[in-house]
């Protein structure tokens, strides 16, 4: 399994993630990040736009990677690897 | 005073999030900041049923709408606000001094549509519960028919031939006359968006859209069929002046009581039309600054009577000379009046974006990205400060 760690903002959106080990099947970043929205639907509208993308100011890596592939994210996630979400930084 | 019932809220959208005013016995109080953090471009109150409904622009998660439906103590994001797959559009690139026209190509480039924002909310008329509109960049107008639950692009806009043609089925077949908006660097977007929503009350088969950099679009036939409506609209920056296209109405409204009566801020001045934008007419009158600027609000109930604030043009987009000020005609724009009684007359640079300005009966307020917000019980003769030190505001609606 494949653990996913995130931004504690996202938890605004979806507080039953606070404090909770994100595991799912590995696979695509996208295959991932569809796993996580199947716990909380609704969840890959904050990560990704409607065509998939992942959103301009958005991150991810798998470990200490940063994903190369942000349109279709096709970048593969072993299975013992973890995928972080985190905000870039932006202004006031 | 009018004998119409007074306001009870106002609503602003801000930098910051979404403040609310209650009026209590004679006095405006706000609430604490709600969607805190939160870049909040348009809030308003559905007059059918008291819905709120906020328009957030979440810097990292998208633009979303947010619903409260018990009167803003508690808000639900809804996310169903989307293009549908295929929803192509032509890019229209920055003309920034590294553009280079003759690269890639002279040939239509093509993007597939993401919600870039929500840039206005307009409802149904009273007769149709559930009927919502949305305005979005780039340039897409959503429907819904269930309160916000699902919404639906509108195809014959989308697929205008003003735009290009039905780009979910192939290329380009005729040119794209919809422009870009080089808007603020902090908080524009380029492409072109739709802004104004109005809803005739006598029949809501007939709308006008307006569309930055496009100008006035109107439907008679509930959104199968889109015609311009920009005659005598004048484009001073323009090869022709009066093209059919490429008009840049800062914001559009009408008079509820008289619907063929619409007004619009233009960048090249202040327009008027009493036939149902068959034909606008220019009012602007330079001497008392009513040239420039962004919010336009009517009567309710006099067609020809509208207010603007006034600001410097396009070089300095701020207040005139440091001083705020609010313009009203009484004759559809033949003569126009200046006011400035309890608003700063030095030190002023406030601007006020399209959608601060709002007029309720004897009632108007405004809010600037200065943070200032200002209530005129009497039609704008005299003016009292709500605040000073709010976020930048984006709109002003009241409830």
């Amino acid at each position: 399994m494949t653990r996913v760690e995130m931004t504690q903002h996202l938890y605004r959106f979806f507080p039953q993630f606070k404090n909770q080990l994100i595991t799912v099947p590995a696979g695509s970043v996208a295959e991932v990040l569809h796993a996580v929205n199947e716990i909380a639907p609704g969840f890959t509208d904050y990560v990704l736009d409607e065509n998939g993308a992942l959103r301009r100011h958005v991150n991810l890596s798998i470990n200490n990677t940063m994903v190369i592939d942000k349109i279709k994210l096709s970048d593969r996630v072993p299975e013992d690897g973890t995928v972080y979400i985190f905000q870039s930084l932006s202004g006031g | 005073m009018s004998n119409m019932t007074l306001p009870n809220m106002i609503l602003l959208g801000t930098r910051k999030g979404t403040i609310i005013f209650d009026r209590i016995n004679a006095s405006w109080q706000p609430r604490p900041i709600m969607h805190a953090g939160v870049p909040v471009c348009y809030v308003t109150r559905d007059p059918r049923d008291g819905t709120l409904w906020a328009s957030l622009d979440h810097g990292h998660w998208g633009p979303k709408l947010s619903r409260s439906r018990d009167n803003g103590a508690t808000w639900q994001d809804i996310t169903s606000l989307k293009y549908p797959n295929g929803a192509r559009y032509i890019v229209k690139y920055l003309p920034t001094p590294d553009f280079n026209p003759e690269s890639p190509s002279a040939l239509p480039e093509y993007a597939n549509a993401a919600v870039l924002k929500i840039w206005n909310i307009a409802f149904g008329n009273a007769n149709q519960p559930g009927k919502l509109y949305a305005g979005t960049i780039p340039g897409g107008l959503f429907v819904s028919d269930d309160g916000g639950d699902s919404w639906e692009l509108n195809r014959p806009l989308w697929n205008h031939h003003s735009r290009g043609g039905d780009l979910f089925s192939g290329d380009a077949t005729s040119e794209n006359c919809w422009n870009g908006t080089p808007a603020s660097i902090d908080y524009g977007v380029f492409e072109p968006g739709i802004h104004s929503i109005a809803v005739d009350p006598r029949n809501p088969e007939h709308m006008y859209v307006s569309v930055s950099t496009a100008g006035v679009i109107e439907t008679t036939d509930g959104g199968k069929n889109w015609h311009s409506r920009n005659q005598g609209m004048l484009n001073d920056y323009m090869p022709n002046p009066e093209s059919e296209w490429g008009h840049d109405p800062h914001f559009v409204t009408y008079c509820s009581g008289q619907p063929d009566h619409l007004w619009q801020q233009n960048h090249c001045g202040v327009f008027y039309s009493d036939d149902g934008a068959k034909r606008w007419k220019k009012v602007s009158m330079p001497d008392v600054g009513v040239n420039f600027g962004f919010p336009i609000v009517a009567d309710a109930k006099d067609g020809r009577t509208a207010w603007v604030v006034p600001a410097q043009a396009d070089s300095e987009r701020m207040a005139i000379n440091g001083g705020l000020s609010i313009a009203r005609t009484n004759d559809g724009g033949q003569s126009w009046q200046s006011f400035r009684d309890g608003l700063p007359q030095e030190n002023a640079y406030d601007i006020v974006l399209r959608h601060g300005l709002d007029a309720s009966g004897d009632y108007l307020c405004f809010g600037s990205t200065s943070g200032n917000v200002y209530l005129s019980e009497d039609r704008g003769e005299t003016w009292q400060s709500l605040g000073h030190n709010f976020p930048p505001i984006y709109s002003v609606r009241f409830g």
